[in-house]
């Protein structure tokens, strides 16, 4: 292991200079970890994650990181991590698909315990049928569990939200789980050019006097944390205690934006902003939208695309902004229930301007041609419907 | 934790309860007290909710009595009756999601090393059979294979108390009970036969109706726990409440068990033993 020093974050994240590599979204993975300062891993084999944390693991070995080991299975994973946290130090884990679901009670419970945790999940479908197959489907059953959520496109976005997820959720106006998602296989298994800060250089060490909740260390008090267990008491006292405490980790998602618009240069990116039609999508369905843009370019039609790279907190206010001079807003995505389209609908005025189509699941890469396809039956429908046909 | 930790500035001090002064005056930290000290010092559970006769209270009240060093101890629980006294216990106590206390403790014993690499935190894992022997078997097995320095204790009441008294796998064979309207058709899960299996150093199988002898086992387990490995306690708590019996008889229920299922036992690794004799001598 070289020597690593001590970075400020602004200098890690945006002002050492990058050199290129051309690595899997794994390794890119390993790459942020390794920048990362983390003290402890907690790992359970499952594709398409495995491959990452075998490189965790190879970076305990090496001395990045102080322990790691390979759990009994993913919720004793996310309960271990849990453990770790509220010992004090910052810890990684991932997951992915069923996985993420054998978890699931446990993610609320880190956005209760208002832990930093910063958690990878390489999305992939559900059972039944089975499948390993890319989808992003669990996202859609995480949006209320309190934990910030992004979405990368590529290795580059994975390797920079996985170093930010630990910068923003360790703010102490916030201080939540952020969750980085990527479309598995697709990021995790194909190599692409991301440009890495320098190896040598890691994040501060995380302070524990900066989480909003004592420390489980019996050195910060109070020692104590509860006088009466607010379980099974339904009256007006444990109530609101229970209800504030909710409210108040809403509270700090919602003042994450600040962080993240500054981490991520805003929670959204768009490209062609004045146009009328525009494509909303995250993860690898922007990649594929900007192929559909290419090809509607190459036949005159100008599309804009808006890039959503924080899911929670939704930038439902800058969304609206950005397509409110739009007639035709299409959604295409990774997954059967169309969550994603679910959001931008709730977030926009006449969302009949929104088709949440198309969806792609069971295992194929999306054909930018669907996407042109939709766009172009949408308008096609929406020329009858002017005609009177 | 050092004393000064809990103790207020003068200022702050009048306005704090009774019950936070009497614990800085005169409670257990930093003193090696136990069991037998009981009625002489400021305990760190505090009044609780428990049903009159409350074994498993009973049961949490010795183990805190017992610990040897409750300024730097961490329980960690899971959902269940347990939890009503320890969430008013005077050290840092974890409950989250049902069963999961074996791995939360796996991780925060771990973090505690890597934080105070030269001050030994004792993690010990406070709870229910049905959180141990049924919803948690998993992660209580994972965490002795993988020799993780925690004592685990297990408060049995032979039910799912806070529930409504249903069969746990700790009931007795052929019980009635919700959820076993025809009787419980298996035998008591032997969580204590797997932990001399499974990679715990010490274990010890006691009831509440011996006070002194459950300190000394608490005490032990903690002790091994810290040097040498996992460890197991397994304690008959009796709850009246479920079990139908009159709350003054819970220590002659307990009791009664000591012939039978509750006989008992203590084995330990040579490595455990020279270290419980070293302490002794010390």
């Amino acid at each position: 292991m070289s020597r690593q020093q001590i970075a400020d974050p602004q200098h890690l994240l945006f002002e050492a200079p990058r050199h290129q590599s051309f690595i899997t979204g794994s390794e890119a993975v390993a790459e942020a970890v390794k920048r990362a300062n983390v003290d402890m891993a907690i790992a359970y084999p499952i594709t398409p994650q495995s491959e990452s944390m075998h490189l965790v693991g190879e970076l305990y070995e090496q001395g990045y990181i102080k322990d790691f080991y390979r759990a009994e299975n993913e919720f004793a994973v996310m309960a271990a991590i849990h453990g770790a946290s509220l010992g004090g130090g910052r810890v990684f884990t991932a997951t992915s698909g069923p996985g993420t679901l054998r978890a699931m009670e446990m993610f609320p419970v880190w956005a209760g315990a208002r832990q930093p945790i910063v958690c990878a999940f390489m999305c992939r479908g559900v059972s039944l049928p089975p499948s390993i197959q890319p989808e992003n489907i669990e996202m859609g059953m995480l949006l209320d569990t309190g934990m910030l959520m992004l979405h990368a496109e590529d290795g580059q976005d994975f390797h920079d939200m996985i170093l930010k997820g630990f910068v923003v959720a360790e703010q102490p106006d916030v201080h939540l789980p952020v969750g980085v998602f990527v479309d598995g296989f697709f990021a995790t298994h194909t190599k692409d050019r991301v440009m890495l800060p320098p190896a040598d250089l890691k994040l501060p060490p995380y302070d524990p006097r900066s989480a909003p909740v004592p420390t489980f260390d019996m050195e910060t008090p109070p020692m104590r944390v509860t006088r009466d267990p607010l379980l099974n008491k339904s009256n007006f006292i444990s109530g609101s205690a229970n209800a504030s405490w909710h409210q108040e980790i809403l509270a700090a998602a919602e003042r994450s934006r600040r962080h993240l618009r500054k981490c991520l240069g805003g929670l959204l990116e768009v490209q062609n902003p004045g146009a009328k039609i525009m494509i909303v999508a995250s993860g690898t369905a922007v990649s594929q939208s900007r192929e559909a843009l290419r090809l509607l370019r190459a036949e005159g039609m100008e599309v804009g695309l808006i890039k959503i790279k924080s899911i929670r907190p939704f930038p439902e206010a800058e969304l609206a902004e950005a397509t409110d001079h739009a007639d035709l807003i299409v959604v295409p995505e990774f997954n059967a229930g169309g969550w994603l389209g679910r959001e931008v609908k709730a977030a926009l005025d006449n969302n009949r301007r929104v088709i949440s189509a198309p969806r792609i699941f069971g295992g194929m890469s999306m054909p930018p041609g669907l996407i042109v396809e939709t766009i172009k039956g949408a308008m096609g429908t929406k020329k009858r419907t002017a005609a009177g046909v | 934790m050092s004393k000064r930790i809990i103790t207020p500035t003068p200022a702050l001090a009048e306005y704090l309860p009774q019950q936070y002064k009497d614990l800085v005056e005169n409670g257990p930290h930093g003193r090696g007290l136990g069991v037998r000290d009981l009625g002489s010092f400021k305990e760190i559970v505090e009044e609780h909710p428990h049903c009159a006769g409350c074994g498993v209270s009973l049961g949490v009240r010795l183990v805190a009595a017992a610990l040897p060093a409750p300024e730097d101890t961490l329980i960690v629980g899971t959902p269940g009756c347990s939890f009503f006294a320890l969430s008013q216990t005077a050290v840092n106590y974890s409950n989250t999601a049902f069963g999961n206390q074996n791995a939360v403790a796996s991780g925060l014993k771990r973090m505690l090393q890597i934080r105070y690499p030269d001050r030994p935190k004792d993690v010990v894992v406070l709870v229910g059979d049905g959180g141990i022997a049924d919803i948690g078997l998993d992660m209580t097995l994972h965490s002795w294979f993988r020799r993780e320095k925690i004592t685990t204790i297990m408060v049995d009441n032979e039910v799912y108390g806070n529930t409504g008294g249903q069969e746990s796998g700790m009931s007795a064979e052929g019980k009635v009970l919700p959820m076993a309207p025809r009787g419980k058709n298996f035998p008591k899960i032997p969580v204590f036969d797997l932990a001399k299996s499974s990679g715990c150093v010490y274990g010890a199988r006691v009831t509440v109706a011996n006070p002194v002898r459950l300190g000394q086992v608490v005490e032990k387990a903690i002790l091994v726990a810290r040097e040498v490995g996992p460890t197991y306690v397994q304690i008959y708590t009796p709850c009246p409440t479920n079990m139908r019996f009159s709350p003054a008889e819970t220590i002659d229920v307990a009791r009664a068990a000591q012939k039978g299922t509750y006989a008992f036992e203590e084995f330990m690794s040579e490595e455990a033993e020279a270290l419980i004799a070293k302490s002794r001598r010390e």
